[in-house]
């Protein structure tokens, strides 16, 4: 672990913008900016930016905390509080770091909310998330964004109306007040226009995994390039030129026929072309992210990524209608999808990306993204006749990493996949 | 020349080693508790399988007389018990003198005369005791290792001491026997074979000279088929002897696998996981496997094979370690009995007691209480039985089910109590129709499968 991480001309881009969107965090209270606090899936921003206030993600907190190593210590203040062991640590994690003066990760306080923006889709603990924080600030109005679920393999008329009502009689009323600002749709429309662009560079970027050797860790490097648009620059003009400028980045690789960046270096044998379903481990992500990259394993696609949105099916925001578009872009994200709609999508990408093996990272505090898995896995297992993993740890709880258990079965998963070249062969 | 491939699986609770020939058929087996000392346990039991398969190659050569004449049958399996008395005997006499070291680097004086002559009448009553039971009750075929024989004679014997002598006893036996068993002593195969010959002719002369039916010792009909006719045997055989002797047993390619794989001094390409080769040893030997059940010392894996025996998924247990052997141990441990009665004695149950702790410390608590409310050791052990085995099932639930067929490896598969929950749970679960396999050689699986990758990767 010696080794410096590799940095690309896009990573540091992003790492400008989020310390921007950070510092502007920071000064809120002086410029006057009113704070949303939400969450990553079906994150409705470009909403929030048309109010000319500013996101706050308490997940994306809770994880650049893991990252950072400074989540054990949060977690354990909140099970002091009374959490249990079982709740999701994500929501720990935050909880601890509100009531220890609710510095963020990277040391700057984080101002309270103005706003709290409680859209779920799919994750039924982001309920009881925010009662917890409303409980912190008593004060803060909540507005709430429910959204169904699709059961039914598909969203009708009547759901996307629903949201909509939501939308227009909850959502918005709350933001005009808590803003001060009204509600103007034009400019929602403009925004929308530039996420519309993005979602295209998107589907790009993601899609050059069908190359060989791929050019990109979709798994380990993909969550940092959904970074931007989950991270408040969906609808914005830099997020359009970070995702051009890491296009481009891409491409080069692939006409030089290279292989992933990696901390480790440039991966130069491409040995194992493998879909990854659940979060990545966020306290030892380096360490896990090595196990894959020393056995030349490279993640051609992975659901964790589409977590913000899905866009491979042929979901996009459309500008002309944007109160639908959100709904049905909030509706259509991973979480929300019904098992055999999850199977449907991790299918095609095992099978459009070429990939030789298929991985559950299973989270054990996450119910929203682990129900189910053992049967996502088991189907495709049969329906592709492929190899299949399971994995287990945390998302930002390390006494939950076992290095030994995973690499045990990482190494035996490796070899079944091996094995499989070997004697087919 | 022959090419033989060898795969070695290092488990944590036990080493096998399995020989295989270009056929891959079976032919030597070698077995040994792991002990601190990885190295010394691999080396243990790979010898062992060579030694094994010298004597496979002397059944297979003999093939027609064993199958027409059983005197050559026992005969052979008579050269065998023996030559695995000689070398316990090798052993044995290191640990004595061991023994003296560590008594005279423990103690002093007077206590030091009594705990030497304390140990000197103990090994005087335990040696020829442990001599005849090999010799002539064939206690080389019960699967126990050296540290097992002698652990239970002795404590035997010392429970007959005065009470304050058991901690010195027991201190200086802790002392000696590690040391003995971490060290490899290597035999000549030649040697030992001849000087077995020798033992041997001892043995039948003193069946010349006795009736059967007035003697002291238990001659089974086996043994009476010799009498009078084991110098002919012996003199028809002596030049197969000779021969596998000095035979050269060519090992062309290994693979090591298991817990302590990574400690080999292996290239990378000839360690695998145990996963594979337990899949792909059972595969081998019931070709319809879909469903393998691998319950071994410290886990407990369930594995889904495709028809060419390769892996496609497999779960393991790292939560609890419910089901596994150290935890039979454990239970055995605080039965105070050996690990070996603890699948008769849960077979002789009347009832099954329900357990409900899935973790192992508390299992104990429980088992505590259950024997203070009057229930019956084997009662509960039946329950125990059974509630791990449960534990095995949900695991191959998570695992994607039980799949015809349904092959059942591991050391764990030795428990009789298990073996039935396993038969009666599969089938229970998943329909009657289902075909369940258990093999004697189910401990050896995952050495098995080593060899086997071991002779596919090898390239002349």
């Amino acid at each position: 672990m010696s080794k410096s991480v590799s940095k690309e001309k896009s990573m540091i881009i992003q790492k400008e913008m989020i310390a921007g969107l950070l510092k502007e965090l920071g000064n809120a209270k002086e410029t006057g900016k009113k704070v949303v606090y939400t969450f990553v899936p079906g994150n409705i921003s470009e909403l929030i930016l048309a109010f000319d206030m500013l996101p706050v993600y308490p997940e994306i907190n809770a994880l650049q905390s893991g990252m950072r190593k400074k989540s054990e210590g949060f977690i354990l203040d909140a099970e002091k509080l009374g959490h249990s062991e079982d709740v999701c640590t994500y929501v720990k994690c935050d909880v601890g770091m509100m009531i220890n003066g609710n510095i963020g990760p990277s040391g700057e306080k984080i101002p309270a909310p103005d706003l709290l923006l409680l859209s779920y889709t799919g994750c039924f603990t982001f309920m009881k998330w925010f009662e917890t924080l409303k409980r912190l600030y008593p004060n803060v109005p909540v507005a709430l964004l429910h959204t169904p679920y699709q059961e039914g393999h598909k969203i009708t008329p009547e759901m996307t109306q629903y949201m909509v009502k939501q939308l227009k009689e909850e959502v918005i009323p709350k933001m005009e007040k808590v803003s001060g600002n009204k509600y103007d749709e034009e400019k929602l429309k403009k925004i929308l226009a530039n996420s519309s662009k993005v979602e295209e560079t998107i589907i790009k970027i993601f899609d050059t995994t069908k190359n060989r050797p791929s050019p990109i860790d979709a798994y380990f490097a993909g969550v940092y390039y959904i970074g931007p648009i989950n991270n408040g620059f969906r609808g914005t003009p830099e997020a359009i030129d970070y995702y051009n400028e890491l296009y481009k980045e891409i491409m080069d690789r692939v006409h030089n026929g290279l292989g992933p960046i990696t901390p480790e270096g440039e991966m130069e044998k491409e040995r194992f072309r493998l879909v990854v379903e659940g979060p990545p481990n966020w306290t030892h992500f380096r360490e896990f992210w090595k196990l894959f990259y020393d056995m030349g394993a490279v993640i051609v696609a992975s659901s964790y990524t589409k977590v913000g949105g899905v866009y491979d099916m042929g979901f996009r925001v459309n500008p002309d209608k944007p109160l639908e578009s959100l709904a049905d872009y909030c509706m259509n994200c991973y979480t929300n999808l019904n098992l055999e709609q999850r199977v449907e999508l991790l299918s095609k990408c095992i099978t459009d990306y070429h990939a030789d093996g298929f991985l559950v990272n299973s989270i054990k505090s996450c119910n929203s993204f682990s129900a189910g898995q053992l049967m996502i896995m088991q189907q495709l297992e049969r329906r592709l006749e492929i190899p299949v993993g399971f994995i287990e740890s945390d998302l930002v709880d390390p006494r939950y990493f076992s290095y030994a258990n995973i690499k045990n079965r990482l190494e035996s998963f490796f070899q079944m996949l091996e094995q499989r070249k070997l004697i087919l062969e | 020349m022959k090419k033989y491939f060898l795969g070695i699986d290092l488990g944590s609770t036990t080493s096998k080693a399995v020989i295989i020939n270009e056929q891959d058929e079976i032919i030597g087996r070698g077995i040994t508790n792991t002990r601190a000392n990885y190295m010394v346990a691999t080396e243990i039991a790979r010898l062992e399988a060579i030694y094994n398969a010298r004597f496979s190659i002397l059944k297979m050569k003999l093939d027609d007389e064993i199958k027409s004449k059983p005197e050559y049958k026992k005969y052979i399996e008579d050269i065998e018990s023996v030559f695995q008395y000689l070398q316990f005997k090798r052993r044995l006499d290191k640990l004595i003198v061991q023994f003296d070291e560590s008594i005279n680097s423990t103690f002093e004086g007077e206590k030091k005369t009594t705990i030497v002559n304390f140990v000197k009448t103990i090994f005087n009553i335990i040696a020829p005791e442990i001599r005849h039971e090999f010799i002539f009750a064939n206690l080389g075929n019960k699967n126990q290792f050296f540290r097992d024989i002698v652990s239970e004679r002795y404590n035997k014997e010392i429970a007959k001491l005065g009470k304050e002598y058991f901690e010195p006893m027991m201190l200086i036996y802790d002392k000696s026997i590690t040391p003995v068993e971490n060290e490899l002593t290597e035999f000549d195969f030649k040697e030992l074979i001849f000087e077995a010959l020798e033992v041997l002719n001892e043995k039948y002369s003193y069946l010349e000279n006795t009736n059967p039916e007035v003697s002291d010792i238990q001659f089974d009909i086996e043994m009476n088929i010799l009498k009078g006719n084991h110098k002919q045997v012996h003199e028809s055989i002596k030049e197969h002897i000779t021969f596998i002797a000095n035979m050269d047993i060519h090992i062309a390619n290994m693979v090591g696998t298991g817990y302590g794989r990574a400690l080999l001094p292996f290239p990378e390409k000839s360690i695998k996981s145990e996963i594979l080769c337990h899949a792909f040893g059972a595969h081998a030997v019931f070709p319809n496997t879909k469903t393998v059940l691998d319950i071994g010392g410290q886990d407990t894996k369930a594995i889904q094979v495709d028809s060419h025996g390769l892996v496609t998924s497999f779960h393991m247990n790292d939560r609890c370690a419910a089901g596994c052997g150290r935890y039979l141990g454990y239970i055995a441990d605080e039965f105070n009995i050996s690990l070996n009665e603890l699948g008769p004695l849960a077979s002789d149950a009347k009832k099954e007691v329900t357990i409900c702790s899935t973790c192992t410390v508390f299992a104990a608590a429980e088992i505590r209480e259950l024997l203070n409310v009057g229930e019956e050791r084997a009662d509960i052990l039946a329950g125990l039985h059974k509630s791990i085995v449960m534990r095995a099932m949900s695991l191959l639930a998570r695992s994607g089910g039980v799949r015809n067929e349904f092959t059942f490896t591991g050391g764990v598969a030795r428990n009789q109590a298990v073996l039935k929950y396993v038969t009666e749970l599969v089938r229970k679960n998943y329909g009657d129709d289902l075909k369940i396999n258990i093999h004697t050689d189910s401990i050896f699986m995952g050495a098995l499968g080593g060899a086997m990758f071991a002779r596919r990767s090898y390239k002349d």
